[in-house]
């Protein structure tokens, strides 16, 4: 298991429409799975825009990623710490 | 020759008559909880439920995600956003804990994707917004999963009279518009969102129409936006009626030339807009529609879904794909105008008692002053991306010291043509003065009849106070055309009622230089114009402001119609 701590750069954080691009995202790595979360918390899948939107996580804060596939780690990893809400 | 029907009463956007079938979007079916899965229109085997609603989810995402690719801009996206939640690997992997744990199917697709309604719900505010999308796909998936008629928009066979408690942006997404004849909604309000989006499209439409969704589908009904009525099972006299106003309205649309009195006292006739897609059905009309540019570009369309202020770059390409759409035309761009009945996520005041009177329209600026400078900066980007020269102007401005605020910054933005909306009685006795700081003004109809009747847009109890016919407003329009005719700066008007033919003679009367209005009014006001002279157009204007009421006025201007126009619009 492959683990990252991300600083989440859109404006909005992980909300509507980085929440989106994000789960979306995510989903076109299946079969890898990519967990995301609150520091000390239980990973959800960044590939479900819902539980992203209940992370309720805001521009600045920190989250933690884990993943087996190192390389779905780093794609998720990068849009986390985009400011998605300019793409 | 049938007797011919019921009359429903509402309000009507628009002109236009039509005759069609009924076409009902339906609400959701009620299926019981313990409804058995359906698979091709059979029970489903025990150990096939499971797929059953894997299949139903797999379809409501593929039947969203096709919607999603015709339709284009903001609605795209939102229904892209409703393709994301079928698809949602969270709600599956709960339908099937609840399905293991012995729910029934429905049951285990409404606990699925209901735990996460009620999470939004108690989170509040943006995250509740987004209940609306979780109820639609719940509903999708519930009526694919016990073989019960999907809810929502019909797909229509024969050209109809869509009637709908009210749409939805998703709803209007959906529907195949070279088939809808016109739009009838039990909610909404003459200026609400379906009735903007019929307005542009052209289409007869009528809003708070009470009962319109107890009508059978395939009915025959009259749409007559004109009488603000609906007729159920009309007469062949009624529809005769119909075709005969068709016909009459047809000769508008031999006329395209610029507006103009009949005398050729040039009037810039031109639409209103809300978004890159609306500027370029505008611009692209090259017929009785086409018109000089565009009077109000409405930019807080482009905001109205988000959650956070758009960028500066994402603003850039909104407004460079609406000056491009117009090239060289006219484009007055209105400043955000967030607050009352527009609030936005990120711009409105949470604690507001009165809204209409608080931090609203220019008023934003006291707090958020980077929404207005962000707006200014994309503005002249896009200018100089287009090599244009669009008019830029703020709403809700009341007193010439916020005009010259307004102006310098504009100025200093690098925007030329700077002006300020006269929709405050305060700015219409002052406007000499506020003329003074810019370059133009613009009437907003609908607000400063709000404003000046104190009389609330929504309150459709008292539609007769906000008449912009009412003396009181016809005097504070005649006030600030007569400080834009001084100052030899230009007046327009923006609000509703330049769309109004009869309405339209007034204005010109009283000295406005140019009408934007709904691309849809524009044939019959260039049409009306041109069969009256300016001079006609004063004495018009003089008896309307004579007049002791609102009826009274609108009567005293029909009098002196010349006669093949006032057959048109009788």
């Amino acid at each position: 298991m492959h683990q990252r701590t991300v600083t989440v750069g859109s404006a909005s954080g992980l909300h509507a429409r980085p929440a989106a691009l994000l789960a979306a995202a995510a989903a076109g790595l299946a079969p890898a799975t990519v967990l995301i979360a609150r520091p000390g918390s239980e990973g959800v899948d960044a590939s479900s825009v819902l539980m992203l939107m209940t992370l309720g996580v805001g521009h600045g804060e920190t989250v933690e990623l884990s993943s087996d596939d190192e390389g779905a780690l780093d794609t998720v990893a990068e849009l986390v710490a985009a400011d998605l809400d300019a793409r | 020759m049938t007797a011919g029907g019921r009359r429903l009463a509402g309000v009507g956007v628009g002109r236009g008559a039509v005759v069609g079938p009924v076409a009902l979007v339906r609400a959701p079916a009620e299926v019981p909880d313990d409804a058995p899965a359906v698979r091709d229109g059979a029970p489903a085997a025990a150990d096939d439920v499971e797929q059953v609603v894997v299949d139903a989810f797999a379809a409501v995402a593929a039947d969203l995600r096709a919607r999603a690719d015709r339709a284009s801009g903001p609605l795209a996206e939102v229904l892209g956003a409703t393709v994301l939640i079928a698809s949602d690997p969270s709600l599956l992997a709960g339908a099937r804990a609840e399905l293991g744990a012995g729910a029934p199917p429905v049951a285990a697709v409404r606990a699925a994707v209901g735990r996460f309604i009620d999470m939004f719900t108690s989170m509040g505010g943006l995250m509740a917004e987004r209940v609306t999308d979780l109820v639609s796909v719940r509903d999708r998936v519930v009526a694919r999963v016990a073989g019960a008629p999907l809810p929502g928009v019909p797909d229509l066979t024969v050209p109809s009279v869509v009637v709908a408690r009210d749409l939805a942006p998703a709803d209007t997404a959906a529907l195949d518009l070279g088939k809808v004849l016109a739009i009838v909604t039990e909610l909404g309000g003459p200026t609400g969102h379906t009735a903007i989006i019929a307005g542009q499209l052209g289409l007869p439409c009528l809003v708070q129409v009470a009962g319109a969704t107890a009508l059978e589908d395939g009915t025959s009904v009259v749409v007559d936006a004109r009488a603000g009525e609906l007729r159920v099972d009309p007469s062949d006299d009624d529809v005769a009626e119909v075709a005969d106003r068709a016909r009459r309205e047809a000769a508008f649309a031999d006329d395209t030339a610029p507006g103009a009195t009949s005398d050729g006292h040039p009037v810039d006739l031109l639409a209103n807009i809300g978004t890159a897609a609306d500027a370029e059905r505008a611009a692209a009309a090259d017929d009785a529609r086409t018109v000089a540019g565009s009077g109000l570009f409405r930019t807080e369309v482009l905001f109205l879904d988000a959650t956070t202020a758009p960028s500066v770059a994402q603003q850039t390409r909104e407004y460079t794909a609406a000056l491009a759409a117009f090239g060289d035309r006219k484009v007055v761009v209105r400043t955000l105008d967030a607050g009352a009945d527009k609030p936005l996520a990120f711009a409105t005041l949470p604690d507001e008692e009165n809204p209409a009177l608080g931090v609203r329209g220019y008023r934003i600026d006291r707090v958020h002053p980077q929404l207005l400078a962000d707006q200014l900066e994309a503005l002249a980007a896009a200018a100089a991306a287009t090599g244009t020269r669009p008019w830029v102007m703020a709403p809700m401005v009341a007193t010439p010291a916020e005009a010259r605020a307004l102006a310098t910054a504009a100025r200093a933005a690098g925007l030329e043509q700077v002006g300020v909306m006269v929709e405050v009685p305060a700015a219409a006795l002052r406007a000499r003065e506020i003329l003074a700081e810019v370059d133009f003004v613009s009437i907003g109809t609908n607000d400063l009849a709000q404003y000046t009747m104190a009389t609330d847009r929504l309150r459709g109890e008292l539609a007769d106070l906000l008449d912009p016919w009412q003396p009181a407003v016809l005097d504070l329009v005649a006030a600030t055309a007569r400080a834009g005719t001084e100052a030899g700066k230009p007046v327009g008007v923006c609000g509703e009622s330049a769309g109004d033919p009869v309405m339209a003679l007034v204005l010109v009367g009283l000295g406005v230089t140019s009408l934007s209005m709904s691309l849809g009014s524009v044939p019959a006001v260039r049409f009306t114009l041109r069969r009256h002279t300016r001079s006609r157009c004063v004495e018009i204007a003089e008896a309307a402001l004579a007049a002791s009421s609102a009826v009274d006025a609108r009567a005293a201007a029909v009098t002196l119609l010349d006669a093949e126009a006032a057959a048109l619009l009788a």
